[in-house]
């Protein structure tokens, strides 16, 4: 019997096929039944044809649970045990082996344990008791259960995946699992995955019009995994001359181009604009001591870089802590160990933390050296370039010259795909940052009585301090609080870049351009400017796919854009010269 | 305030002196073996840095334009000169080729059009002065006509010059990309190596130096030094009085990238290499601290600043490299704000100091024009 079913083993599929129609019918006895127990029933059954049967069944409740057991009963860990009226008891092992090397067991059909008439349990020993067996037919089937079970994963990204994936090498054969699973799909996003394969396989019909309308379908879904397969299709048309499908297929390419491009646009729209966020965050800060104050601070990026280390403490303090040795000492510093629940707790002490210790650098910066050199801007460009090399020399020396590691949240690596646009997390999150710096920078400059002393101050500072206002303190305030915009810059670039003592230098020359660009003094220029000038630069990438040529572009374009506004895109207007 | 006081204190015949040491004398004692080839290497590129330096002062000390483009006109010269230099290499390279290396590494197998004319020394010498120059004109008319002084001057050149070293960094460009240019072997006809080649290059750098120092100290003696200065202390009144500044400006602006770039060129055969890291903007930025250093508006005063400087660097970043960039930056920060004429004005500086001192012992008044020279902005 084993070696004619395995003769007729490139029939069973096609008895497969045909049994789909009919376990319908022959399933509804099964219905209600558990898994196991259709599994019990199927080890006993009497010939291979209702084996399959059974299995098959099964297809109607693709669950997880089947493949387990397929897997129990292939690896013969299920025994038929027959009692001494020959009833046949699909058992599984239980416990430890005795002495004899006797195990107890249970029924596979509900877990109990298998008794012998006395109410003592039966003990068998492997060696003796028959495993229920399988042949290449039965796993043909179970192997086609097991398919539709991956395809109806409950875990809808799995199920989604599972679907995608069977459309590759367009097999006929998976055509009727999927189309079984499209009539008890609910969920539209799996339903379109359904649809999109059940048309990637039918391209390989045998029937003209199927492959015709599979091809239309595919255009109205903008199917950007057929694409590849549509162009083969036009080709091979082409040469066969197959007018219908040539048409067909032209237009389903057209349509997904379309797509395509537009997705392309959105892609270049979505990323401009995280690339501007990115911008406006670190040259926010710039904004309020260049802008504002006129201070042309080129230790802005090591401010950047002060968060950024600051972030990357607090981590450690969260985590195994940390050994430094700077200038000879060394410095352990202990850490909490946390684990997992408190390193997501650490960015939300590090974004306060990163912008109190860039501040009170600030602060020192400017009580040292800044204060002395409010009026002379040039000579306040050159001295605080000397400050950045000392910054950058000194974060070297503590923390070495290499990259730091700063782990990012892991929700920050996933994305979101809205009609297949991608939007990273990461990026999505940079968006929601700027804009709740930029709130709070607006807040704070016009709802907050020192925000009135900071506008006070740079509008006119002998008036100002004819009035009372105390502008040293005014001006110290400022500064800091524009370098601690810089520290919260350095925590959010410590998520999507790296972390090193020059890493503000990457910053540094664009950040200033933006605030040139949007109007010194202003932060809503710098705001505008900012995604102008991210959303101009990735559009440039994109066509020309050349991040650099890109950039220089739109350096020149600001060179010529000043050409036109000299004062950046919002003039603070003023009477006087000079 | 606007006198630059050292130099008409320094008397003519210490410069000339100076003058005659570095021209004559060095080149004599290097003849006689008492300076060995590598000193004397390694002056020529200090001597090429004070020329930088001399370059910078013109724009900044004396116009108030505060350039930190002059690194990419100082590399753009020291490129077309390396041009040159690359296709005298002939076939000496590496792999054999009538192409220079990097071509050949590359994969390319002919000579790109716009590297032929290079060929031929006297081009490639035009073309260092050119270069610069029409780059500055370009960039200079479109800032000076807009109006663009002060920070945002700065900040501009900043960007060009980050741009400039973008582009330079790509193999597209066909100028050697990361590692640009390197393994020189002759230069019109003399090979590199001779100390003969070495003592001439030399020589070249340290009479380029002493004309450029002549031709700037003339130019800021004359009228139009006058006017030059008075821009850099009020623009505006200069423009009233019906001067066309923008003009001025411009002609100092591409003086100042002809004389970088003419450095540039001298530099490259004598360091033997230049790539895209020479036009940074913390080159220029460097080139800045030692006219600051030296002194600016003084002439003088950015030449003993670059050949100082370079001179501890060498040394400093040797001995101490942890903390050479502390002390650099560190005493950057306290020229800037304490010593705004550099070292050539320190003795000044005391001497006002003193003087004031004095003044108020005897209980008079302190004089106007003392007080003035010594907190010149």
């Amino acid at each position: 019997m084993r070696t004619r079913i395995s003769q007729i083993f490139t029939r069973c599929f096609t008895i497969a096929l045909l049994v789909a129609g009919w376990t319908a019918t022959a399933a509804a006895q099964e219905e209600g039944k558990p898994i196991r127990e259709v599994i019990a029933a199927a080890t006993v059954a009497e010939s291979s044809a209702k084996q399959r049967e059974l299995i098959l069944s099964l297809k109607l409740k693709p669950l997880p649970e089947a493949v387990t057991w397929f897997d129990q009963w292939k690896g013969g860990e299920i025994f038929i045990y027959k009692d001494a009226a020959g009833l046949a008891t699909p058992v599984l092992l239980s416990g430890a082996a005795d002495g004899g090397g006797a195990f107890t067991t249970i029924r596979v059909s509900d877990g109990s344990p298998l008794l012998a008439a006395d109410g003592s349990p039966v003990r068998i020993k492997p060696k003796e008791v028959e495993a229920a067996e399988t042949d290449s037919g039965l796993r043909k089937v179970m192997k086609e259960v097991a398919d539709l079970v991956a395809l109806a994963d409950p875990d809808l990204a799995k199920r989604v995946r599972a679907i995608q994936d069977s459309a590759i090498g367009q097999k006929a054969e998976k055509l009727p699992a999927l189309q079984l699973l499209k009539t008890t799909e609910k969920h539209p996003k799996a339903l379109r995955a359904l649809d999109e394969s059940i048309s990637i396989i039918q391209l390989r019909s045998s029937v003209a019009e199927e492959r015709v309308a599979a091809l239309s379908r595919l255009g109205e879904l903008h199917s950007l995994s057929a694409f590849d397969t549509i162009k083969t299709i036009l080709a091979e048309s082409e040469k066969a001359g197959d007018k219908a499908m040539i048409a067909a297929s032209t237009g389903a390419l057209l349509k997904i181009e379309r797509h395509i491009s537009r997705i392309n646009a959105a892609g270049t729209a979505f990323r401009g604009v995280s690339l501007g966020s990115v911008l406006l965050v670190v040259a926010i800060g710039l904004a309020i001591t260049f802008g504002l104050m006129g201070v042309i601070n080129m230790a802005h990026g090591e401010f950047i870089a002060v968060g950024a280390y600051t972030t990357y403490v607090i981590q450690n303090i969260f985590g195994a802590g940390l050994k430094l040795s700077p200038f000879g000492f060394s410095i352990s510093i202990p850490g909490m160990s946390l684990g997992e629940g408190g390193m997501g707790l650490y960015f939300a002490v590090a974004i306060p933390a990163s912008f109190i210790v860039a501040a009170l650098v600030g602060i020192v910066l400017e009580r040292s050296v800044i204060q002395f050199l409010y009026k002379r801007p040039l000579e306040s460009l050159l001295a605080t370039w000397g400050v950045s090399l000392v910054m950058q020399q000194v974060l070297k020396l503590i923390f070495g010259s290499n990259n730091v590691q700063v782990s990012s949240p892991s929700w920050l690596s996933g994305n979101w795909t809205v009609s297949d646009i991608v939007f990273g997390w990461n990026r999505v999150f940079v968006i929601g940052f700027a804009v709740v710096i930029i709130v709070v920078t607006w807040l704070v400059l016009n709802k907050t009585s020192l925000g009135l002393l900071i506008r006070a101050v740079m509008q006119n500072r002998n008036m100002a301090a004819c009035m009372g206002v105390r502008t040293e303190r005014v001006n110290t305030m400022t500064f800091a609080f524009g370098c601690g915009l810089a520290g919260l810059a350095g925590a959010f670039l410590s998520q999507i870049g790296n972390v090193g003592p020059s890493m503000g230098q990457l910053y540094i020359v664009d950040a200033f351009m933006t605030v040139v660009v949007g109007g010194v003094g202003n932060i809503l220029g710098t705001v505008i400017s900012a995604l102008g000038i991210g959303i101009a630069d990735q559009t440039l990438q994109q066509y020309l796919g050349n991040p650099v040529i890109g950039k220089i572009l739109v350096l020149g374009a600001i060179i010529l854009f000043l050409q036109w506004r000299p004062a950046g895109l919002f003039v603070t207007r003023s009477r006087s010269l000079d | 305030m606007n006198k630059t006081p050292l130099t008409s204190r320094l008397h003519l015949p210490l410069l000339l002196a100076a003058a005659v040491f570095l021209v004559a004398v060095m080149p004599m004692l290097h003849a006689f073996g008492v300076i060995q080839d590598l000193t004397l290497s390694l002056w020529g590129k200090y001597i090429c840095y004070g020329i930088l330096a001399v370059s910078i002062d013109l724009l900044w000390g004396y116009t108030g334009l505060l350039c930190l483009g002059q690194a990419l006109f100082f590399s753009i010269g020291g490129y077309m000169m390396g041009m040159h230099l690359m296709l005298m290499i002939g076939k000496l390279g590496q792999y054999k080729s009538e192409l220079p290396d990097f071509f050949v590494f590359l994969g390319h197998t002919y000579l790109p059009s716009f590297w032929k004319p290079f060929y031929s020394f006297p081009f490639a010498v035009a073309m260092v002065i050119l270069v610069p120059a029409v780059l500055a004109y370009v960039f200079g008319f479109l800032a000076f006509r807009s109006r663009i002084k002060g920070v945002y001057f700065s900040i501009l050149t900043q960007a060009l010059t980050y741009g400039a070293a973008l582009l330079f960094f790509r193999n597209e460009l066909l100028m050697g990309g990361n590692n640009g240019f390197t393994d020189f072997k002759t230069i019109v006809g003399a090979d590199l190596r001779l100390p003969e080649t070495k003592r001439g290059l030399y020589i070249a750098s340290a009479l380029l130096l002493v004309v450029v120092v002549a031709f700037c100290k003339w130019l800021t003696h004359s009228r139009f030094g006058l006017i030059q200065r008075a821009i850099r202390d009020s623009e505006n009144r200069v423009l009233f009085s019906g001067y066309a500044t923008a003009n001025f400006k411009l002609f100092i602006f591409v003086t100042s990238a002809i004389i970088a770039g003419l450095a540039g060129s001298l530099f490259v055969p004598q360091a033997g290499i230049i790539n895209p890291s020479e036009m940074t903007t913390e080159k220029s930025l460097e080139a800045v601290v030692w006219v600051a250093l030296g002194g600016r508006g003084t002439l003088v005063g950015p030449v003993i600043g670059a050949i100082g400087v370079n001179a501890i660097k060498s040394w400093a970043s040797r001995a101490y490299p942890d903390y050479w960039l502390l002390i650099l930056g560190g005493t950057f920060v306290l020229i800037v704000m304490f010593m705004p004429k550099g070292i050539v004005g320190l003795p000044g500086q005391i001497q006002g100091i003193i003087q004031r001192w004095r003044n108020k012992n005897n209980d008079e008044a302190p004089t106007v024009t003392e007080k003035s020279t010594a907190t010149d902005p």
